[in-house]
């Protein structure tokens, strides 16, 4: 495969082997920094909260994985997150307290704190009360109740804004880091015990201020500061003396976390790095221990904004955009998945859809939508060659989202006549007509009331159907006309499940629906009977994609642990391969990947073809040839490529990767069995972000 | 043929100091280093070679001092001994014999009575696997015995002694070898295992190249070869161990060491810095343009100064404020000596390659450096695979006051550059000044290159691979023995002659000793030629085999001209007739003429030895010959003519009365040929030097020491025994010390002060001269052997005494006074006395 000619940003057509692809560059993609994470120790889950207002929930279980999304809200800014048991608050600089329903994927309620912008939530270890700082110095203490969360008391008020709070596990104390100082206030008075004076970086201007970004409370009464003078600062909160000093960085150190057993703290700077220091005794077999410095982690280009100590692993996040899972290699025994550096750069989910007819793509971004006309190629060419391109691609829409909310999901429909998109409030329907080169666009008004908004849209094959996920695992049948839509049934799951669905996905002969929910449960109804048809085994880990077969009926569904499974609808049960895979088992280099798979598209020209992609790769996984056993190479495209013949069909397995192209954010198959393949160039996104801090690399 | 049977090979200094890390003593006073089969010891103060501990038969491979007693020294050698020393007085205690080659050793104040060594395993001896040993040493009264006692510790070690070391207190024994650190713990007898990663991504290695551990707490640094320093903790558990990494280094760190109080971390590598990292803290401090890559660092037991040891056979000593205070320089020693030993006419000091760029000038009695002539002129860049200038060749003029250097560059690739540039002394300065470069001297490289020894013209020829050979002479109408003598450099040198033949290659020229005749080989012919008319005289032929060495006889035997051949033929030709005199079959690597006798000495080279040969070019038969000189060739030889001629009756031993042979071996070791009498003569003098213990003269010293000398004083006139003199000599010293301790407040003026006590000073020494007797000999002998080792003796001897003059003992400045002086001064002294007491009693 030749790659001819500068790379222009828009779609090349080639041939490779059996497909033509049109490489999309033109979808901009841009992810938002981290600013916030908060860890979820007993259901393992792990809440991050971005710049414009988004709070993702990561499970960790089996591979790092996204399982649900709130869409932010313009001016909606979160500082903090934190958990209280399952529930979880969050704070930003609108100075409310936002609870957020993770069944509906929607904030529950909202509370004024009345102190201005709030920097920092903390609950206290009994999970009993918050303490949120404000802007104007207080320190407000609010007490959980079944549904809400109610004002307490205001601790004593200083001036100067509160922007970190740290619990002592016994919920008695409470250290405030503030501007150029600590305050420990006592929580039954409500009075200041101490208070710590930080001082400034060493040369910095006198009117500057040092910025305590973060402190963390130790149960033998020990504080631990960051501040953006570039030290870690330890001190004794009976006596209010510093202990120890480190110096971390030139810039700030922005993040703290302590690990549970508070042997081990972890701080995030400025410079990208993610510093830990670990409780050691100096003396090895005795009991007086200090705070030492010890690794360093490089794994971000930005300001390390948030951090969370896992038991095995450190979890930062920053300016960068990217979720980083580093473990720490001395917690586990075995080199496994769980050991290995995770990275989450894209979403774990579909932002662009394709209309595989209309030969349309729409792309979703967070408060407008495009749709775009594919170009088109000569049709003649050699495998491995650039097209040339007849009609470039060719923006037609670009519609802004009504409303300050972000948009949560979005379809268009084959045919590329009907489009859809819904917000957490708001669902909309739109019908698109195409006059030679013009096209209108015609919002349809009248709408079934259960259409109010949905998690997840999808058109069936042949665009007479809508189907919108909604609340309570329940899926809207809607039936689309030019005259308007009727609503024809709602399909809900037998065991009632609340978790919100995911993934949904229709037979191409519009037989069948498959439902995902975060559950990890997969639902299949019957179109025909209009009755819950059967569900399929629950796997532990997350469905991260899963397609019906056009003409097998058999369901491909892929976890995010990398398991691929495939269940015959009709029969109810896995398919003989599927059993087979799960016999031999996958191979490690399948296994090891680090990215889910995002999409489950099949060949029509052979229906043992199963197109599979996740951030680096797709994969054509073909069901008639053996699987790899564990010895044989997993990567074997180019060796096979210089094997004669009679050989190469002896070492043939039935994973064939092209790395060709990535980072990938869509692969699928349209109607003229050519390939759309829409690619993110991570260089391009690290060129949008801002300029990182200055560092020397190598100084004398 | 006679066998030299009392002429014996011998290591004569030179050798490296730098292998193992050298021991300040527990007072900071003095050094202590491995050099060879030595121990020296050094003072700290003055940089001299106080003593040297000799006893070991091979490389001596560490010393250590006694934990139990800090004026002993152990010391660990190849010859599978280990020696116990008193350095203070340069006595063998004991030696116990572990029969095995050691490579280093380890002690530990904890571990008394065990000697940690380093031994090849038992059952691999060719292999790189080595293993740590515990060896009881018996407590027996008898000054040698064995050590039969061994235990093994650790196993698979590295040879390299900076990779093992003791952890806090002696807890636990730490070694590094390759990607695995391997702790030992002496109370739970059990070893733990630290492992890095192969390597990371971008294919830099990452093993360990040393190890040091924190003194007071359990901290493990280890020293790597991309450059990083890690801090190991918590390394009693199986995983959950951790570690720090600090990087300044871009290149291998050499060597660690902690400060005794551990406050501080140094490091040293290739980048010939001394990084001093603050423990605890990324804070660091640098001490940057050391002179050579740093292969050691000792601290001494107090903290306050550092010693580095140098690739370039260097031992720097720095002050705890990261300041240089001293440099005690050996032999330079590179991979290779690229010009010829050479000798320089007028301070008669070795001169050979020394630092990149440099010449040195090494005096072979003193074992001393004298300094460096810098020839290059340019930074020398410490990186590895930079093709940088160096000097390939260098030349002597007959009365040494003219220097004739070639640097090149780029010899491994195609386009060689290189310059001549010749350099006259300057007698104001006492050293070379550069006179003329030339830059392209010849189209090809240049081969050889010799001075015309007469003293009438100052001729250079020097012959180049591009078929000619060139004569130089300095320029204009100055007179060149003018331009000798003074050295002035108001002409410059310029091409007179360029001569071919034949269009052959020229690989030698030679003068005759009476600068009338230039022999320079063409291939297989000698050609003859008139330096004065530049004419070819005649040729010499001996076909088959290429001209490899040319010289011509000196003294008697001037009218013979030597040459040897590729093909293993030494002739011998008499220029009278221009016929062959004789000629032998000897494959002949090296030929060396003694300037002050007709003698040659040729090296040859059989069964991996080297043999000598010395005789006569007269006459076909050796005066003397020595079968394996050395093990490996012999790469460059000379005659160094002795100051004072020996007076070696037996003769085969006559041959070195007038001049010495220096023997510069491919492992770059520095052997001479000694006779016996000379041996005795030199064990004779070690056995006299007495080392007076105060090093440092300082005005306080004289305080002091003027004072116990009055104390002494008072007891001979009271004829007291020696007993009271011991007690009542710290008696007087505390009163000086209280004296100095009070308050100032408390004193009378400064300048009233100050007076007394400069009185009070030449006083003392006045009396010292004349009372002291028996010192004074001592004195005396002491001022021979100076002599003989041709120290011009200072002549100051004005009544003046020198306390500023820090190179010299006190007994050495003591100044004389008259009779008169004298009795004024005891006046001033005695007053000022009784002042002084009885203010130290108020």
């Amino acid at each position: 495969m030749i790659f001819s000619g500068k790379l222009k940003k828009g779609t090349i057509r080639r041939i490779m082997g059996e497909f033509k692809v049109h490489r999309v560059r033109f979808f901009d993609y841009m992810p938002s920094g981290i600013r916030a994470i908060a860890f979820n120790r007993q259901t393992e889950r792990i809440a991050v909260a971005r710049v414009d207002g988004s709070v993702e929930i990561f499970t960790i279980l089996y591979n790092l994985f996204q399982e649900k999304v709130i869409p932010g809200k313009e001016q909606r800014s979160i500082e903090a997150l934190c958990w209280v048991g399952e529930r979880l608050f969050s704070v930003g600089l609108s100075g409310e307290i936002i609870e957020f329903d993770l069944h509906n994927l929607r904030p529950r309620f909202t509370i004024d704190a009345y102190g201005g912008p709030i920097w920092t939530i903390t609950a206290n270890p009994q999970g009993t009360h918050l303490a949120v700082g404000c802007e104007d110095g207080t320190v407000k203490l609010f007490e959980i109740l079944e549904d809400k969360i109610q004002f307490e008391r205001n601790l004593d008020r200083k001036k100067g804004r509160i922007l970190s709070l740290s619990w002592h596990p016994s919920g008695t104390k409470i250290a405030a880091g503030m501007m150029d100082m600590i305050r420990v206030f006592d929580v039954k008075t409500g009075h200041a015990i101490h208070r710590l004076l930080v001082d400034k970086a060493a040369g910095a201007p006198r009117d500057q201020e040092c910025v305590v970004w973060s402190v963390v409370y130790l149960s033998n009464d020990t504080v631990i500061s960051g501040d953006s003078s570039g030290k870690v600062k330890v001190w004794d909160a009976l006596t209010g003396t510093l202990i120890k000093n480190h110096d971390v960085t030139k810039w700030d150190v922005l993040a703290l976390s302590l690990s549970q057993d508070e042997t081990s703290l972890v701080a995030g700077t400025s410079e990208g790095t993610v510093v830990q220091f670990q409780f050691l005794s100096s003396v090895l077999g005795k009991e007086d221990k200090e705070w030492v410095r010890t690794r360093t982690f490089k794994n971000h280009t930005h300001d390390v904004r948030a951090l969370a100590e896992m038991d095995t692993a450190i979890i930062s996040g920053g300016l960068d955009t990217q979720l980083v899972v580093r473990p720490l290699l001395e917690k586990h025994d075995v080199k496994s998945q769980a050991s290995a550096l995770r990275k989450a750069q894209f979403p774990h989910r579909r932002l662009v859809s394709c209309a595989k007819k209309a030969q349309l793509l729409l792309f979703q971004y967070p408060s407008h939508l495009e749709l775009w006309r594919l170009g088109e190629g000569e049709e003649e060419g050699t495998p491995g060659e650039k097209v040339p391109v007849r009609r470039i691609p060719e923006k037609l829409l670009q519609l802004k989202a009504k409303g300050e909310e972000h948009i949560f999901c979005s379809a268009v429909s084959p045919c590329g006549e009907w489009l859809v998109y819904s917000t957490t409030s708001s669902l909309r329907l739109y019908k698109l007509q195409y006059e030679n080169n013009n096209i209108s666009i015609t919002k349809v008004s009248k709408l079934p009331k259960v259409l109010r908004w949905a998690h997840q849209l999808c058109f069936s094959a042949d665009s007479s159907q809508l189907f919108a996920a909604s609340g309570r695992s329940s899926v809207h049948m809607v039936s689309l006309n030019p005259e308007g839509c009727k609503h024809k049934h709602t399909f809900k799951p037998k065991n009632g499940s609340t978790q919100p669905i995911h993934l949904l996905t229709v037979s191409e002969n519009g037989l069948w629906l498959a439902t995902a929910n975060s559950d990890c449960e997969v639902h299949i109804y019957s179109l025909s009977t209009l009755k819950s048809h059967c569900t399929v085994p629950v796997y532990r880990s997350g469905v991260s994609a899963m397609a019906i077969h056009p003409t097998k009926n058999n369901l491909f569904i892929a976890h995010a642990d990398q398991q691929v499974f495939e269940f015959s609808i009709e029969l109810e049960q896995y398919t003989d391969w599927s059993r087979k895979v799960q016999r031999e088992g996958l191979h490690l280099k399948w296994l090891e990947r680090d990215t889910p798979i995002m999409n489950v598209t099949f060949n029509p020209r052979n229906p043992d073809h199963i197109i599979l992609h996740d951030m680096y790769m797709f994969c054509v996984l073909d069901q008639s040839l053996p699987l790899p056993d564990k010895k044989s190479q997993f990567f074997n495209q180019l060796t096979l490529k210089s094997l004669p013949e009679q050989e190469r069909k002896t070492r043939c397995h039935a994973f064939k990767v092209c790395k060709l192209f990535q980072p990938l954010m869509c692969v699928d198959v349209l109607e003229d069995h050519s390939l759309v393949v829409v690619e993110r160039s991570l260089l391009d996104i690290v060129a949008k972000l801002p300029a990182p801090v200055k560092q020397k690399k190598f100084a004398t | 043929m006679v066998e030299g049977s009392e002429i014996r090979v011998v290591r004569c200094g030179g050798s490296k100091i730098n292998t193992r890390p050298p021991i300040i003593t527990v007072d900071s006073r003095f050094l202590l280093c491995v050099s060879g089969d030595l121990v020296k010891v050094y003072s700290t103060k003055t940089e001299e070679l106080v003593r040297v501990l000799e006893g070991h038969t091979n490389q001596v491979t560490g010393i250590a001092l006694n934990p139990a007693n800090h004026l002993q020294v152990y010391s660990c050698s190849a010859d599978g001994t280990i020696m116990l020393w008193d350095f203070m007085d340069g006595i063998l205690i004991k030696t116990f014999v572990v029969s095995y080659p050691i490579l280093s050793m380890y002690v530990s104040q904890k571990h008394q009575g065990v000697i940690f060594a380093v031994l090849p395993m038992a059952n691999a001896i060719n292999s790189d696997s080595f293993q740590v040993v515990a060896v009881h040493l018996p407590k027996v009264v008898e000054a040698e015995v064995d050590a039969p006692e061994l235990s093994a510790v650790l196993t698979n070690v590295s040879s390299n002694p900076r990779c093992t070391a003791f952890g806090r207190e002696g807890e636990y024994l730490v070694s590094g070898k390759g990607l695995q650190l391997s702790i030992f713990f002496f109370r739970k007898q059990k070893t733990y295992r630290v492992f890095l990663k192969a390597s990371d991504k971008k294919g830099t290695k990452n093993g360990f190249s040393c190890v040091a551990c924190h003194p007071k707490e359990d901290c493990i640094a280890t020293g790597h070869e991309d450059g990083k320093i890690r801090l190991w903790r918590n390394f009693d558990h199986k995983k959950e161990y951790t570690y720090t990494t600090i990087h300044w280094h871009h290149n291998i760190v050499n060597t660690l060491c902690f400060t005794p109080e551990g406050t501080n971390l140094l490091s040293g590598g290739i980048e010939s810095v001394l990084v001093q990292w603050q423990y605890g803290d990324t804070k660091k401090a640098m001490l940057p343009r050391l002179g050579g890559a740093i292969t050691h660092i000792s601290v001494s037991r107090d903290g306050a100064l550092y010693c580095t040891c140098h690739s370039d056979n260097k031992i720097t000593l720095i002050q705890s404020s990261i300041k240089v205070c001293g440099n005690i320089q050996g032999l330079v020693k590179g991979d290779a000596v690229r010009t010829d030993l050479l000798v320089d006419p007028r301070s008669k000091a070795l001169v050979l390659n020394g630092k990149p760029g440099h010449l040195q000038f090494y005096n072979l009695k003193r074992d001393r450096q004298l300094y460096n002539l810098d020839i290059v002129q340019q930074e020398y860049i410490y990186e590895e695979g930079l093709d940088q200038y160096e000097v390939a060749m260098a030349a002597f003029s007959s009365q040494g006051s003219w220097l004739a250097t070639v640097e090149e560059r780029g010899r491994k690739l195609s386009d060689l550059e290189f310059s001549l540039k010749l350099w006259a002394f300057d007698r104001k300065t006492q050293s070379f000044s550069l006179n003329t470069t030339v830059a392209a001297a010849h189209n090809g490289q240049i081969g050889s290159m010799c001075f015309c020894p007469s003293s009438k013209t100052t001729v250079l020829v020097t012959t180049s691979k591009d078929g000619h050979f060139k004569a130089w002479l300095l320029g204009g109408d100055v007179d060149a023995e003018k331009a000798d003598e003074g050295g002035e450099g108001d002409g410059n040198w310029s091409c007179d002659f360029v001569g071919s033949y034949h269009g052959l290659q020229p690989t030698r020229g030679s003068f005759s000793a009476d600068g009338s005749l230039l022999a320079v080989s063409f291939s297989e012919v000698i050609t003859l030629w008139s330096p004065d008319t530049w004419e070819l005289l005649s040729t010499l032929c001996l076909p088959p085999g290429d001209v490899r060495d040319l010289c011509f006889g000196s003294q008697s035997c001037s009218k013979y001209l030597l040459s040897t051949t590729t093909r293993n033929m030494l002739c011998c030709w008499n220029l009278l007739t221009c016929s062959l005199e004789w000629s032998t079959s000897m494959d002949v690597v090296l030929l060396k003429l003694d300037p002050l006798s007709d003698n040659v000495a040729a090296f040859t080279k059989q069964d991996g030895n080297t043999d000598l040969f010395v005789f006569k070019p007269s006459e076909p038969r050796p005066l003397f010959t020595k079968k394996a000189v050395c093990v490996g060739d012999v790469s460059r030889a000379i005659f160094v003519p002795r100051t004072e001629p020996l007076d070696s009756c037996e003769e085969s031993a006559q041959w070195l009365n007038r001049s010495q042979l220096y023997i510069l071996t491919e492992n770059m070791d520095l052997l001479t040929l000694c006779t016996k009498t000379e041996e005795d003569k030199m064990a004779a003098l070690s056995k006299q030097l007495v080392v007076d213990k105060s090093v440092a003269v300082t005005p306080f010293y004289l305080l002091l020491g003027q004072h116990r000398r009055q104390q002494q004083e008072k007891q001979d006139d009271s004829v007291h025994g020696g007993l009271v003199q011991r007690t009542a000599l710290p008696q007087g010293s505390v009163a000086i010390k209280e004296l100095l301790h009070t308050p100032a407040h408390v004193l009378p003026s400064a300048s009233f002060l100050c007076s007394m006590f400069v009185s009070s000073l030449l006083i003392s020494t006045a009396d010292n001269s004349r009372e002291s007797v028996p010192q004074e000999e001592e004195m005396d002998s002491e001022k021979e052997e100076e002599d003989s080792e041709g120290e011009p003796e200072p002549e100051s001897r004005d009544g003046q005494p020198d306390p500023g003059g820090a190179s010299g003992s006190v007994v050495e400045s003591v100044p004389r006074l008259s009779k008169a002086q004298e009795r004024d001064l005891r006046r001033v002294r005695k007053t000022d006395y009784s002042w002084l007491s009885s203010l130290v009693e108020a």
